[in-house]
């Protein structure tokens, strides 16, 4: 475990938190995802992974996947969840097989995990603005040590292409902060709101 | 009409063999090699001139090995041989690092007589200890008897990687990445140690091409050297596969009658854009 892991109070979250004693401790992180409409001729949703990382690229916290859950037609045992994104014989080309497409999630976290991941991992879902709210210390979101952080999304679709956009932030922010990035093709406008 | 028969069979035995010719280089070209766990991989083999062309022979695949992540050998699938290249199928059913390897052993002899090249074993066949005293005379003039171990190697990643499959043998040329061997990006240097025997192996040149050939106007090959520990790094330009390869020849040969050895290795890897 890292030092700074360790470390869950320091002096200064000590100190926000005084500072605002007798609201919450819990500090908000609201994520806005926008799925874009698309104009083309085969159009699959996208997978699209949101994660933390720290300076170093280790991850701090995976926030959501969205991938192909369930097969149709496909039988009980490959839905059954499996490591490394296996599915389970006679399952490959279940929804798992395409994660690897997202490539970084898939290096820095993705690979570790078991699929299907409680409270992490759900459906695709539909073009629009998805909102994903966090409080820290509730899972899937951990008391991040303070520090500089990335906010990381990554959509890959088939038929189509793969995107990457982050968002840096520092926690605790001092004061509500409401940042943004803009996607230009599989990602749309990310947003991200962070409360003390 | 049966010895023109013969010369013709003779004639495509030899235009099969791979490693005969040194004009020409041996490649692997996996399909992929980031997956999860229960996906197949294909891969395509072949000797041409430049790695990656399907353009002259077919690999055989007599000598191909694949070892599992958690060091046990797997079976290919759908094994073919086609005019230009062979092609095999690999399922990878454990989480970890896999690796594709073709090896080829062994001994060769040349030699003069009355100014005429000699050369034993013929193309496609094996050496023997009998054979070898049977065709090459005992007073043979320049006679040179090599010993050859040759390693072409690929991996593939099902979940997260293992390095089980990828430990050095400490046996000839052998390469050791740095970092994962399918963690391999645009933009991040990658290291690797080349080994001779198991020890580090300085002074070694290594000669890097990527993929695409074909669709460039010079092979635009890269050429490195390792440094006194056997080291060399990359920092890759563009995304693809590339060929490194690399061989040292000395007076190390194992198995008598040979004197001299050759030893290479050649490794595909597969770089991805981050």
């Amino acid at each position: 475990m890292r030092p700074s892991q360790l470390m869950k109070r320091t002096p200064l979250s000590l100190a926000l938190c005084t500072l605002f004693a007798g609201t919450t401790q819990a500090a908000d992180f609201k994520l806005g995802i926008e799925v874009p409409r698309l104009d083309v001729a085969e159009y699959h949703r996208p997978y699209v992974a949101a994660w933390i990382e720290r300076d170093d690229r280790s991850v701090a916290a995976n926030l959501a996947v969205w991938y192909q859950l369930k097969r149709a037609n496909a039988p009980a045992s490959a839905q059954m969840p499996a490591a490394g994104g296996a599915a389970p014989a006679g399952a490959a080309e279940g929804g798992t097989k395409w994660l690897p497409d997202m490539r970084q999630w898939w290096r820095r976290t993705g690979r570790e995990l078991t699929m299907p991941a409680d409270g992490i991992s759900s459906a695709t879902r539909a073009a629009g603005v998805h909102e994903l709210n966090f409080s820290s210390g509730k899972a899937p979101f951990p008391d991040l040590a303070p520090g500089q952080y990335k906010l990381m999304v990554e959509a890959a679709r088939e038929e189509g292409g793969r995107e990457l956009i982050e968002i840096p932030f520092t926690w605790p922010a001092a004061k509500a902060e409401q940042l943004k990035a803009q996607g230009s093709r599989e990602l749309g406008a990310l947003s991200l709101a962070i409360k003390p | 009409m049966k010895i023109t028969m013969n010369k013709l069979a003779l004639a495509l035995a030899v235009a099969a063999l791979p490693f005969a010719a040194h004009a020409h280089k041996g490649w692997l070209a996996p399909s992929k090699t980031v997956l999860s766990v229960g996906q197949w991989i294909t891969v395509d083999a072949g000797t041409s001139s430049d790695p990656f062309l399907r353009d002259h022979n077919a690999m055989r695949l007599d000598n191909l090995v694949v070892t599992a992540p958690d060091g046990s050998k797997v079976q290919p699938e759908n094994a073919s041989t086609g005019k230009l290249r062979s092609s095999f199928d690999v399922q990878l059913n454990q989480a970890g690092t896999y690796k594709v390897a073709i090896v080829n052993q062994g001994i060769s002899a040349r030699w003069e007589e009355k100014g005429q090249r000699k050369s034993y074993p013929p193309r496609g066949q094996a050496f023997t200890a009998e054979g070898f005293a049977k065709e090459v005379p005992a007073d043979a003039e320049k006679l040179a008897v090599t010993e050859s171990l040759t390693q072409l190697v690929t991996f593939a990643t099902a979940g997260k990687p293992n390095d089980t499959a990828l430990k050095p043998t400490g046996v000839g040329l052998e390469l050791v990445p740095l970092q994962s061997i399918t963690d391999l990006y645009v933009g991040e240097e990658a290291k690797f140690q080349f080994l001779l025997d198991g020890k580090p192996a300085a002074d070694v040149e290594v000669e890097i091409i990527a993929d695409g050939v074909r669709y460039r106007s010079s092979v635009e090959a890269l050429e490195l050297k390792t440094d006194k520990d056997g080291k060399f790094s990359i920092d890759w330009k563009t995304p693809g596969l590339y060929w490194m390869s690399a061989s040292v020849s000395d007076d190390k040969a194992s198995t008598p009658p040979a004197k001299q050895r050759r030893t290479a290795y050649t490794a595909v890897v597969e770089v991805l854009s981050p």
